[in-house]
């Protein structure tokens, strides 16, 4: 089938199987190897990218199920030449260790800021708990985009 | 050695050395989705492998027909077992001196075990292949404990190997019998405890994999691979594949995540690697997540049993401890070759006391082999859990608190160096100090007011701690080898005419941030600032022999080798800037980054500038340029310490049990990166919360695992990991060059006792002595019902 897709505001076309995933057609149709797959269930997070916004486990969806939507993956987040403040925000805390978890987590903390600016310690927790690092215990992630929080309401302040 | 509360930098923050929280120079990469993990990395014309496994735990390998995968578009191979055995590449040799089934000739011996391999264009096609793939099985009684693989009536699991006879994979001691029995014949008390410490699995979040590119022309190997040990694993794949050693190169990239589960060599790398070989293109192979956790590297699965022996007085006499470990079908834990049950016998832990017997065997069983140590220093975990679960009931039986039961049995300050009765030397440590700053920061005297009163109120609130010593960084040659590759550890420098250097290491980061941490050590010793400095590992064609990233050795031994070759240049410098000085080198001060003439400060030459002259104005008898390499063999391993306390609150209905605090106080000596160490230390509290809280893997009666995947296998999320809090001391290493002890894994090590003795702590009153890991709800509600 021939699909279409807006990655990052570029527009792909690939002419996929019904069953192809989505993920797999990021990584290996487009050429992004940002979004990880860590286990093809659901259940992890690492494939997480925004789907017209919304953040989606693209390990379980099909590629064909977001013809004609906008998806943005850890390679579009970057604000122009700079990184973002939740980008900022993992690098200042220590949000990361190993790496692989970090564009899922990336992406959720994006869209939760997007929602809600000034969340609280819980909000972040709840808002990432479909996502799981087996690095940091959480603990600088939750900083992380608690420092992003701050950055973005100076910013608008 | 004294005994601080912190470590204060001596190199300026522009420096950059031991003790400043840089941020990571990795980092850049990672946030941008430029990371290179084994699955980023495609080559031209690359196929794809696929693996066949057993869906049953134990039977005959009766017949396999692949004519039908075979005829499938874009499928180039099946690989069998029969194939295979015509390359003599069947079976490899484990690193415990077993041998493994690479695929399945005979017999299938674990649900989950290598069958065949289909070869395709495309992952997709490959799985659709497997399934076209026939198996004829005739199935064998599953042994899925291995109390019943040592039953005289259970079927033999290793029918392969011609002298064998029973089930058993090893047996081991260490200690002293005759001690141990005379310590328990005078004892006033003794207390026992029988435990299981479930096994788990290390399941980093990247799965393992591998893409093996065998360049037909020339026989060159390439093969990125997902190791801890790259090093280690070109020697193995030279011994194994009967490669040329000079013609594999082994790239470890961007690795997410190892906790040990990246340490042994699989099945299918040797298949992935065989296949490139025989079809002369790159192939590709990448675990799913239930293909890691059903047949990759498991860590624990002990079953141990411990006493100890108490004088009137509550003084420990001796201990005895007796171990079965349920190993799998193959033996292929790794390990020190001389330590069959690892480093347990670190099991006296921060105790001081004459005698100590521990008795170990291990038994095959129809379930994954490959007991790795997760997050550990082989074994070490077991041995902390066992130690400090007696430590509590031992206070409980004979009504101590638990903190004077341990401040009386600590090892004290000036007996280090100090010898166990298992025969480690245990280089510093101040176990009483880390335990009271604990105990303040946590309010330990209130929060035992709070629970007496809490009892009388019929409300159930605990209090666990554990005081663990680790013994890590293994380690001195003469005693530490794996598969007979002695356990020392390289760095090579090379300092660049504009002042910037590279460092290569033997050792290989999986997240720990090494790229930033190992430039600091250079940063300390030499001057140079750490950004100036760029961290090259985990390729064994540009990097010098070393034995790899696991038991937290990186710091003890690679960061050894870094500051001792960082000082072999810095000897050089010397004479370099007195040739530039016109002095005698013996009349030079150093300071971070510069020489200067004794009694004119203002006669001075920087390293930068020292570089440069190595290069342009050297003297003339010495050699040009300043670059050198050092391989470190640890005169001692180093025993990393602390104390952690968790406060719970128990719900009697459901047995449910929350965390309201987490204290932990940890002494890894010098800090390098003080920023990093506490990142550490938050993951492994975590893994060692889920250890006690969720995380295990079991087996159905016909050896079906249950935690094929991560709706099954727990792992903690954000929502249920508690909130830590933390504190350090600082004992330096004393024979380690800048002091470091390592500390990877100590919260991983220390922690589950500590949540499992605040859970006991909290029903010990109603006689509730054990509840074995995972703490379950209906687990504690059971104890609180048969108590």
């Amino acid at each position: 089938m021939q699909i279409t897709i807006n990655v990052n505001g570029t527009e792909h076309t690939a002419d996929v199987e019904p069953r192809r995933l989505l993920v797999d057609a990021i990584r290996s149709d487009f050429g992004l190897r940002g979004t990880h797959i860590g286990c093809d269930t659901t259940s992890c997070g690492a494939c997480t990218v925004l789907v017209d916004g919304v953040p989606m486990k693209s390990c379980t969806m099909f590629a064909v199920q977001a013809d004609g939507a906008s998806v943005t993956t850890v390679e579009g987040l970057k604000q122009g030449a700079e990184l973002s403040n939740v980008q900022k925000g993992f690098a200042q805390e220590h949000g990361l260790q190993c790496g692989f978890c970090t564009p899922g987590m990336m992406l959720v903390s994006t869209a939760l800021l997007e929602e809600n600016p000034d969340p609280s310690e819980d909000d972040i927790r709840w808002a990432i708990s479909g996502n799981i690092c087996r690095c940091t215990g959480y603990v600088n992630i939750v900083k992380a985009v608690q420092w992003a929080a701050a950055q973005n309401g100076g910013e608008e302040g | 050695m004294q005994t601080q509360t912190h470590h204060k930098p001596c190199t300026s923050p522009e420096i950059g050395g031991v003790g400043h929280s840089l941020r990571r120079v990795e980092d850049a990469r990672f946030l941008q989705g430029a990371g290179n993990y084994v699955d980023d990395v495609n080559l031209p014309g690359m196929l794809h492998m696929a693996i066949l496994r057993s869906p049953v735990a134990h039977a005959k390998l009766v017949s396999i027909d692949s004519s039908a995968a075979m005829e499938l578009d874009g499928v180039l191979a099946v690989v069998t077992g029969e194939l295979m055995a015509q390359h003599n590449l069947a079976w490899m040799p484990t690193l415990s001196g077993d041998t493994q089934a690479v695929l399945a000739t005979d017999k299938v011996r674990y649900q989950g075990q290598e069958v065949a391999c289909v070869i395709a264009t495309d992952r997709y096609i490959a799985e659709d292949a497997l399934r076209l793939i026939d198996v004829d099985y005739e199935e064998l009684e599953p042994i899925t404990n291995p109390q019943r693989s040592l039953e005289a009536d259970a079927p033999l699991i290793r029918t392969d190997k011609e002298d064998v006879t029973d089930n058993v994979s090893f047996t081991w001691e260490a200690g002293d019998k005759d001690a141990t029995d005379a310590a328990f014949a005078k004892a006033a008390k003794v207390v026992s405890i029988e435990t299981h410490y479930p096994r788990s699995h290390p399941s980093p979040l990247e799965t393992c994999g591998i893409v093996a590119d065998v360049h037909p022309a020339t026989g060159k190997a390439t093969i990125y691979m997902t190791s801890q040990a790259p090093h280690a694993h070109r020697t193995l794949f030279a011994l194994v594949a009967g490669l040329p050693e000079q013609n594999i190169r082994i790239i470890s990239p961007d690795i997410g995540g190892g906790f040990g589960n990246k340490v042994p060599i699989y099945p299918g790398y040797v298949v992935a690697t065989a296949a490139s070989l025989l079809i002369g293109l790159p192939v590709k192979w990448v675990e799913s997540r239930t293909e890691n956790l059903i047949s990759t590297g498991f860590g624990r699965d002990y079953y141990m049993t411990g006493s100890l022996a108490l004088d009137d007085n509550g003084r420990i006499l001796g201990l005895r401890t007796d171990l079965l470990a349920d190993q799998g079908a193959f033996y292929s834990d790794a390990q020190p070759t001389k330590f069959r049950a690892g480093l347990f016998h670190i099991v006296t832990g921060s105790y001081d006391f004459d005698a100590a017997h521990v008795t170990a065997k291990g038994a095959f069983t129809n379930k994954a082999p490959g007991g790795v140590a997760y997050r550990c220093s082989f074994r070490v975990t077991e041995a902390s859990y066992l130690i400090e679960r007696l430590i509590q009931n031992a206070a409980n039986e004979i009504g101590m608190d638990p903190a004077e039961f341990r401040r009386m049995n600590f090892i004290q300050p000036e007996q280090f160096p100090y010898t166990s009765p298992t025969g480690f030397v245990y280089d510093s440590g101040d176990y009483e100090t880390a335990m009271q700053m604990a105990m303040d920061m946590v309010g330990y005297d209130e929060l035992r007011a709070e629970q007496a009163a809490a009892r009388e109120e019929g409300r159930l609130m605990g209090i666990g701690m554990a005081s663990f010593t680790e013994v890590v960084g293994a380690g001195p040659a003469h005693t530490y080898d794996i598969a007979g590759l002695k356990m020392f550890d390289s760095a090579e420098l090379r300092v660049h005419p504009t002042g910037k250097a590279i460092l290569k290491l033997g050792v290989k980061t999986q997240g720990q941030g090494h790229e930033t941490t190992f430039a600091q050590i250079v940063a300390e010793e030499l001057g140079i600032p750490a950004t100036d400095i760029a961290v090259m590992h985990g390729d064994t064609d540009n990097t010098p022999y070393g034995l790899g990233t696991y038991a937290s050795r990186s710091t003890p031994v690679g960061g050894g080798a870094t500051a001792m070759v960082a000082r072999k240049l810095r000897d050089k410098a010397r004479k370099i800037a007195a040739h530039l000085l016109e002095a005698s080198p013996e009349d030079l001060d150093w300071e971070p980054g510069k020489f200067s003439v004794k009694g004119s400060p203002d006669s001075s030459v920087s390293i930068q500038d020292i570089a440069f002259a190595a290069y342009t104005n050297h003297p003339e008898d010495e050699e040009a340029g300043l670059e050198g390499v050092h391989y470190y063999n640890p005169p001692n391993m180093t025993y990393p310490f602390g104390t952690y306390i968790v406060v719970v609150d128990l719900d009697p209905d459901t047995g449910v049990w929350t965390v309201r605090r987490m204290v932990a106080v940890d002494d890894c000596g010098v800090r390098i990166n003080p920023m990093i160490v506490d990142g550490q230390i938050h993951g492994g509290l975590t893994e060692g919360f889920a250890k006690a809280n969720m995380q295990w893997i079991t087996f159905d009666e016909d050896g079906n695992c249950i935690g094929s995947n991560f709706m099954d296998y727990l792992v903690p999320t954000a929502w249920e990991t508690p909130r830590f809090e933390l504190g350090e001391t600082v004992t330096p290493s004393p024979h380690h060059p800048i002091g470091a002890k390592g500390v990877g894994e100590s919260a991983t090590v220390g922690s589950p006792a500590a949540f499992v003795n605040a859970v006991i702590d909290a029903l010990a009153h109603l006689g509730v002595t054990n509840i074995d890991m995972p703490v379950l709800p209906d687990r504690v509600w059971k104890a609180i019902h048969n108590a």
